[in-house]
């Protein structure tokens, strides 16, 4: 392939609180790719997708990641957030006292504003989210009701799909965002990421479960795993993983630094 | 690193807007009070003997509280013993106006400057201004048009003037002199301020507005508010309040009494933004106000809605006293105190009535050093059958150096009242804004939208024509802070 990664991670290693998590990662997405990233539980998964989305809190102690050919890093997170990048929580944050839709209309017109689109009044704006609710089929209650507050577990993650679907982002970053969902609502926030795909955008599904995987196929699986991509293969590999644990990735990685 | 803390210190930072000083030849009077002072001041007014003698009663009750130390000090605030013998108690524009036509043109500009018009026309076309620079009203608009619906809406010396049977019947009906401190300072040396009547079954067409601004130095400002609703009548007040940016500390004292008869409402707003001192703490206005209502009449209404954005420090508390059979009290306050402002303020409902209810929202916001405390006292005395409050204080903080405290008080000597209280505290996380911007929300935004999230009940009180101003002075206040 050619063209250039929409995301390009080198040897990225990040502290917190004097603590190495991510112990130099290298990872290139390209448009219109869709990358899973499993591993077990503390593995650095969710503080990977926090750095990309630019939370403050971690210290990069090396590395470089590029975003569509751009240095990152030094952006804060409203810039990338305009520029196209969208995090799904793994634990969605309450807002009290602030409505859902008021919340949203003001994050898609700044996101509009920098797409030189013009910025959509309440009206515009209700109607689009009407619809976009549909799709994933949320509740229209939820709107009206302060962001994620007193939200069930599910709505939580269906309301951060929704949100992904009204910004439209280049770059899709979901942190177990299957985790805790329903048989139906699984299928849902399915839709929603394959009605993202796109040849100019590109999705990274932080996972535990292959079987999000079933509903949307992945280019490429990666095992991280204390800190690290010790893995990379095609859509097997999750099942492999589901089926053996990742034991026998542990006992890969000692056998290969013993030899 | 942008955490709500130094996102708030940087909101705290921004400049504020109203600090400059207008050139206008004003006559002053020399620091220091007694008794040949206050004769001055009633004689400049060419006050009644009554209203002499009134102040001066006032003057040696004032005195004797001096005397004896009794300044007070129960609030939750701190400051240096104050010096009233260093206050000037008087300045006044020296070329005073017949007309409205002939307002000294850099006064004109200054509430210009403030957004406030003198003109009757064009923006606030439904607000009319009584504009009280320094001691002295020096404009009022729309007069004549209240007028011919038999509305009286004047500076507080005219009235004393051309309604003194009104002025003498309910002044001090509602705050003696005797009831504080700064009530009684008042009452001794107050200079102007507002007189509202309205008459019988008159509804105002249009929301009454007092424009206050400190401009001399070295002066303090201790004006009077007197509000009349008749049976019947119905009446929507505003104030509000600048000062220029000064290094030394100035006094705000002043008194507001409101009376509603049978079946009239009083709803009275205030967007205090009083100069709030420097991000040192240095500066900056003591607001030291008594404000208070009689709900005389049966089903008679008062309504206090404040936003508290200014001063270093503030000591208030709008009350209600609910006398009439099914009258009703409402309080809703927002109050920021950044750097080092303190707040303590409140409310107290007083209620004497049958079936009288009251209701209290109060929204403290602390950034910065700020320290904020809700002081409220509901009292329902026997007899008041049926009576029923409302209480809900909620504490916002911004950062982890400021402090919010509530103190509520509960007498209750009538066992079919009902009471409620509740009350939170909560915290803008850094987990939240990120949250908001990761969403592409500046920090600046994502604090101001949760901060007017959580003060909307108190704003949508407020007259559509002031709320948006309050909620941009609340951005402006916090800006630099956490919003
Ligand atoms: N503030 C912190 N101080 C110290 N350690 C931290 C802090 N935040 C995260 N960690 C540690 O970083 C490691 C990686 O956490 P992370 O949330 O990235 O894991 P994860 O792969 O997303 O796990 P899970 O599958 O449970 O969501 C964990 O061991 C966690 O305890
Ligand atoms: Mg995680």
């Amino acid at each position: 392939m050619n063209r250039r990664p929409l995301l390009e991670i080198r040897n990225l290693r990040v502290r917190i609180n004097g603590q190495e998590i991510l112990k130099g990662i290298t990872l290139a997405v390209y448009p219109g790719e869709v990358h899973s990233i499993m591993g077990p539980n503390g593995s650095g998964k969710s503080t990977l997708a926090q750095v990309l989305a630019g939370r403050e809190v971690y210290e990069i102690v090396e590395g470089e990641v590029l975003y569509d050919g751009e240095d990152l890093l030094p952006m804060s997170p409203e810039e990338r957030a305009r520029r196209g990048i969208f995090l799904a929580f793994q634990y969605p944050v309450e807002i009290p006292g602030v409505s859902n839709l008021y919340f949203l209309k003001a994050a898609v017109n700044t996101v509009r504003k920098q797409r030189g689109l013009p910025e959509l009044d309440a009206m515009e704006f209700l109607a689009l989210a009407r619809e976009k609710a549909k799709l994933v089929e949320l509740d229209e209650s939820l709107l009206q009701r302060a962001v994620n507050d007193g939200f069930s577990g599910g709505e939580k993650k269906r309301n951060e799909i929704f949100q992904m679907t009204l910004l439209e982002p280049r770059l899709a970053i979901l942190d177990e965002t299957d985790s805790g969902l329903d048989i139906d609502a699984l299928r849902v926030v399915a839709q929603g990421i394959n009605a993202l795909r796109h040849p100019d955008r590109a999705i990274v599904l932080i996972t535990h479960y292959q079987r999000l995987l079933n509903y949307v196929t992945p280019d490429v699986v990666h095992v991280l795993y204390d800190g690290r991509i010790v893995k990379s293969g095609g859509k097997e590999l999750a099942l492999e993983l589901e089926e053996k644990g990742y034991g026998w990735i542990a006992e890969e990685i000692i056998g290969s630094a013993r030899s | 690193m942008a955490t709500p803390t130094n996102i708030i210190e940087e909101l705290v930072n921004r400049e504020y807007r109203y600090g400059f000083v207008t050139p206008v030849e004003e006559e002053v009077f020399p620091p220091g009070l007694n008794e040949d002072i206050i004769r001055r001041i009633s004689a400049k007014k060419n006050e009644p003997e009554w209203l002499l003698e009134w102040r001066l009663r006032a003057y040696r009750y004032w005195a004797k509280l001096v005397e004896e130390g009794a300044e007070p000090r129960w609030a939750n605030v701190t400051y240096p013993p104050i010096d009233y013998q260093a206050i000037c108690y008087y300045a006044a524009p020296k070329r005073r106006p017949k007309s409205l036509d002939e307002v000294d043109p850099e006064i004109r500009r200054t509430y210009e400057r403030l957004g406030i018009p003198l003109e009757e026309q064009e923006r606030l076309a439904g607000v009319a201004v009584d504009a009280v620079f320094d001691s002295v009203s020096v404009a009022t608009t729309f007069r004549q048009k209240l007028a011919e619906l038999g509305i009286i809406f004047c500076s507080f010396s005219e009235a004393v003037q051309e309604y003194p049977e009104l002025v003498r019947k309910w002044l001090g009906s509602v705050v003696p002199y005797t009831d504080n401190f700064f009530a009684a300072l008042n009452s001794a040396v107050f200079s102007d301020g507002s007189f509202v009547y309205v008459p019988k079954g008159v509804r105002c067409p249009m929301e009454l507005s007092t424009y206050f601004r400190i401009n001399a130095s070295q002066t303090g400002q201790f004006e009077r508010t007197l509000i009349i609703a008749d049976e019947g009548a119905y009446v929507s007040y505003l104030e509000g309040c600048t000062a220029p940016m000064r290094d030394e500390n100035q006094l705000h004292a002043a008194v507001v009494e409101l009376i509603a008869l049978d079946n009239a409402t009083i709803k009275y707003s205030t967007v205090q933004n009083w100069y709030p001192g420097d991000r040192e703490g240095r500066g900056g206005i003591y607001n030291f106000v008594t404000k208070r209502g009689k709900c005389l009449g049966r089903n008679s209404k008062i309504s206090w809605t404040q936003v508290e954005v200014g001063s270093a420090i503030t000591w208030k508390y709008p009350s209600c006293i609910l006398i009439g059979d099914n009258s009703v009290g409402e309080f809703y306050s927002v109050a920021v105190t950044n750097h080092y402002q303190q707040a303590d303020t409140g409310t107290k409902m007083i209620h004497i009535g049958k079936n009288t209810r009251s209701t209290i929202i109060s929204k403290g916001i602390s950034a910065g050093h700020g320290q904020n405390t809700y002081r409220g006292m509901v009292k329902i005395m026997r007899g008041a059958t049926g009576a029923r409050n409302y209480s809900q204080c909620d504490s916002l903080l911004l950062g982890d150096k400021c402090g919010a405290h509530t103190f509520p008080y509960i007498e209750v000597h009538e066992p079919t009242a009902q009471l409620e209280h509740e009350a939170t505290t909560s915290k803008i996380s850094e987990e939240q804004l990120f949250y908001c911007r990761q969403r592409g929300l500046s920090a600046e935004d994502a604090i101001s939208m949760i901060v007017n999230g959580f003060c909307k009940e108190v704003l949508r009180e407020l007259p559509m024509e002031f709320a948006v101003e309050a909620q941009k002075l609340l951005g402006i206040s916090l800006e630099g802070s956490v919003g």
